[in-house]
């Protein structure tokens, strides 16, 4: 990590690309940009984690990150199947006609 | 065992086993005889060990056997035992007797019953007698209550005995509320003489009361409500109103609990506490008064009654009400000795009226008549049995009467006096009605379909009652026969000086009364018919219980029902209101509550995310 870069600048861009995912999943219509703003929360947190693993000088945060990663593409695939099987059963992926649950 | 203390626990213990074997030993129960004979083997046992006490009892002698009941640091809160001294002694041997008596007698009167009724009827019978001794021999308030309470359910129990007839089943439950209605003072009473002395034990109370230490201030409210016990059981004016109907129960019950012995219960505390009462003089000048007037209203109301055992009944009010008297005039002995005597005659006359009904198949006294001739040996003894009640000298009833009307004559009742001068020859007159009708006369001849059970054997000639029956009839014709003549022997010396016209004018009353009887049921000189018109109103309020009945069913039915209205107003509209606005409350907010479970995913992250927010700042805020 170059010395200029400060450790409070990895955190902000995190928080930012958190906060972008966030509002990607609360605002999007569609399941597949929902699932994307997961994807964004889930490589903010691993950002965090490379950069305290840095700061740190410890290797353990790295390791992490590499478990995460594998874990985020098997959710990605379990996320995605289910999408499909809803748009079988329900002729539609749109997160707004998907209310069910409606008390 | 070789005091009477211990003799009198065998006595009491005795009818206990039986009734414990009985409820318990479910076979023996139902078959009949059998637990019949198990009761009287046992009240025979009580019997003789309550005759040996007798005998081994002392005037001055007193036995005190106590076990303690409810333990307290400072003393024994409550003791439970015996205390055997001359007048409980006494009281036990007449219970004892009559009781066995009783239970041979049932066994001829019952003799058609379902075997397994009968069972259940001897049950209560061991129950009854066992509860009787435990109050006659308690040493204290407390093991009295008790007792007192069991003899209130066995009165229950025996009254409702034919429980499918709703008369007798309405009968057993207005004897049980009403003499509730004098229990729930007797308790007060109890509980309050408890507040001033810490003790239930009469002994100790006693030495209280000796010793000056009890304060008189407010003692009258305490033995007033001990009196109001009384008054329930013994039937005092105005709540004698349950004894005549008790008379639906078997003849032999009404012999036993509705006689001799149960109904005495009230005469038998105040004998046993009088030191008490006598602190109270207002309250005895009540007692002597309410006594006086209730032997005077009973014995009118027993004038107009056909049914031979509401006669009887009303002459056992009317005879309480005598003791009562005595009691207010404050010589217990003397009331004591009219409840002995009377205790023998009245269970003789039961249970000659019994062998009557046994053999007529009618409680009605129209439908009897010239008894005498196909029922020879039950006229005797109810003749017997009449004439002690009647007061005639030799016989059982004489000599206690008349003490009894010394002792309110010497107590200073004057009015109370001569209200019991004219019951006494209201009550030879009664009493002789019904041994003129019944017992004389010519035969009724039933005319066909008429008659409570109608069977068409008691359609044959009516014939005197099987030994079973009979043995009993004539050992109590005796007995009051000889107490009559013992009486006349040892003349045992009065508290009092009776006046010297009192015994002329007592035999007096009571020829008057036999005379006046014989005139008009048996030589037909006064018109029966003339009688009644010139008494008409009395007769008329008589034949209407003086509207005591229907003034008690008004004021139950007015009270319960104003009491209901009450409780189901609250009930339907502040209980159920609040529930109901609740439960409309708890509807409106759910419906509004609902809608943010709009079911959308986005929404419930949106939520998530925007509670962590403010989690965060709330945790981070400085402060």
């Amino acid at each position: 990590m170059p010395a200029s870069v400060s450790l409070q600048a990895y955190l902000v861009l995190a928080a930012v690309l958190f906060a972008i995912g966030l509002f990607g999943v609360v605002t999007r219509r569609t399941t597949i940009g929902i699932l994307l703003g997961i994807e964004l929360m889930l490589n903010s947190v691993n950002i965090n984690l490379v950069a305290f693993a840095r700061y740190h000088g410890d290797v353990a945060g790295l390791v992490f990150t590499v478990f995460t990663i594998s874990i985020t593409v098997a959710e990605v695939a379990l996320g995605l199947a289910l999408v499909i099987l809803i748009f079988r059963v329900r002729r539609t992926a749109i997160a707004d006609h998907l209310d069910l649950l409606r008390g | 065992m070789t005091d009477s203390g211990s003799l009198a626990l065998v006595a009491l213990l005795l009818p206990a086993a039986a009734f414990l074997v009985l409820a318990l030993a479910y076979p023996l129960r139902r078959s009949g005889r059998a637990a019949g004979w198990v009761s009287i083997a046992c009240a025979a046992g009580a019997l003789l060990a309550a005759l040996r006490a007798w005998s081994l009892q002392t005037p001055e002698g007193m036995t005190r056997l106590a076990y303690e009941w409810i333990p307290q640091e400072a003393g024994s809160l409550a003791s439970v035992g015996v205390l055997a001294d001359a007048d409980s002694i006494v009281m036990l041997v007449l219970v004892a007797l009559i009781s066995f008596l009783v239970q041979v007698y049932s066994l001829g009167y019952l003799d058609t019953e379902p075997r397994p009724a009968l069972g259940r009827y001897y049950t209560y019978q061991s129950l009854f007698a066992f509860s009787m001794m435990g109050l006659v021999l308690a040493p204290g308030f407390l093991q009295l209550f008790i007792f007192w309470e069991l003899v209130g359910l066995c009165s229950y129990l025996l009254i409702g005995y034919w429980y499918d007839r709703p008369e007798a089943a309405r009968a057993a439950v207005k004897a049980f509320w009403i003499t509730k209605a004098g229990d729930v003072g007797l308790l007060i009473g109890i509980v309050l003489l408890w507040l001033r002395t810490g003790t239930f034990d009469y002994l100790e109370i006693y030495d209280l009361v000796r010793a000056g230490d009890l304060p008189l201030a407010g003692l009258g409210a305490v033995t007033f409500c001990l009196y109001l016990g009384a008054m329930g059981k013994s039937a005092q004016f105005p709540l004698h109103v349950w004894l005549p109907d008790a008379m639906e129960g078997p003849t032999p019950v009404s012999a036993l609990i509705h006689a001799a012995t149960m109904v005495t219960a009230g005469v038998y505390l105040l004998r046993r506490t009088i030191w008490l009462f006598a602190l109270t003089p207002d309250v005895l000048l009540i007692i002597g008064w309410v006594g006086a007037f209730t032997a005077l209203l009973a014995a009118v109301l027993a004038c107009v009654q056909s049914d031979i055992k509401r006669v009887l009944a009303y002459s056992t009010v009317s005879q309480l009400g005598y003791m009562m008297a005595a009691m207010g005039a404050g010589f217990a002995a003397a009331g004591f000795l009219h409840l002995l005597t009377h205790g023998i005659f009245k269970a003789l006359l039961f249970l000659g009226a019994g062998a009557v009904i046994h053999a007529v198949g009618s409680n009605d006294v129209y439908h009897m008549g010239g008894l005498r001739r196909t029922m020879p040996q039950t006229a005797v003894v109810f003749l017997v049995g009449t004439l002690s009640l009647a007061g005639i000298p030799l016989f059982g009833g004489f000599f206690s009467k008349e003490e009894i009307l010394g002792a309110v004559w010497s107590g200073g009742l004057a009015l109370p006096f001569w209200m019991l001068v004219a019951a006494a020859f209201l009550t030879a007159f009664y009493m002789f009605r019904v041994v003129f009708l019944a017992f004389w006369g010519d035969p009724y001849r039933r005319p066909p379909g008429i008659g409570p059970h109608g069977a068409a054997a008691h359609e044959a000639h009516p014939h005197d009652p099987p030994p079973v029956m009979g043995l009993p009839l004539w050992l109590l014709a005796i007995l009051s026969v000889a107490i009559g003549i013992f009486f006349v022997r040892y003349h045992p010396e009065p508290e009092f000086t009776a006046p010297g016209w009192l015994t002329p004018l007592a035999v007096a009353v009571a020829v008057g009364g036999i005379a006046l009887a014989w005139l008009t049921y048996q030589a037909r000189v006064v018109s029966a018919d003339v009688l009644a018109r010139v008494f008409a109103p009395i007769r008329r309020a008589a034949l209407a219980r003086f509207w005591l009945d229907d003034l008690f069913e008004g004021l139950y039915r007015g009270a319960l029902l104003g009491f209901s209205a009450v409780v189901g107003w609250i009930d339907r509209y502040l209980v159920d209101g609040i529930v109901n606005l609740f439960s409309a409350w708890t509807l409106t907010w759910g419906d509004r509550l609902r809608r943010i479970q709009s079911g959308l995913p986005q929404d419930y992250v949106y939520g998530l995310a925007v509670g962590l927010l403010l989690l965060l700042i709330w945790v981070q805020w400085p402060r």
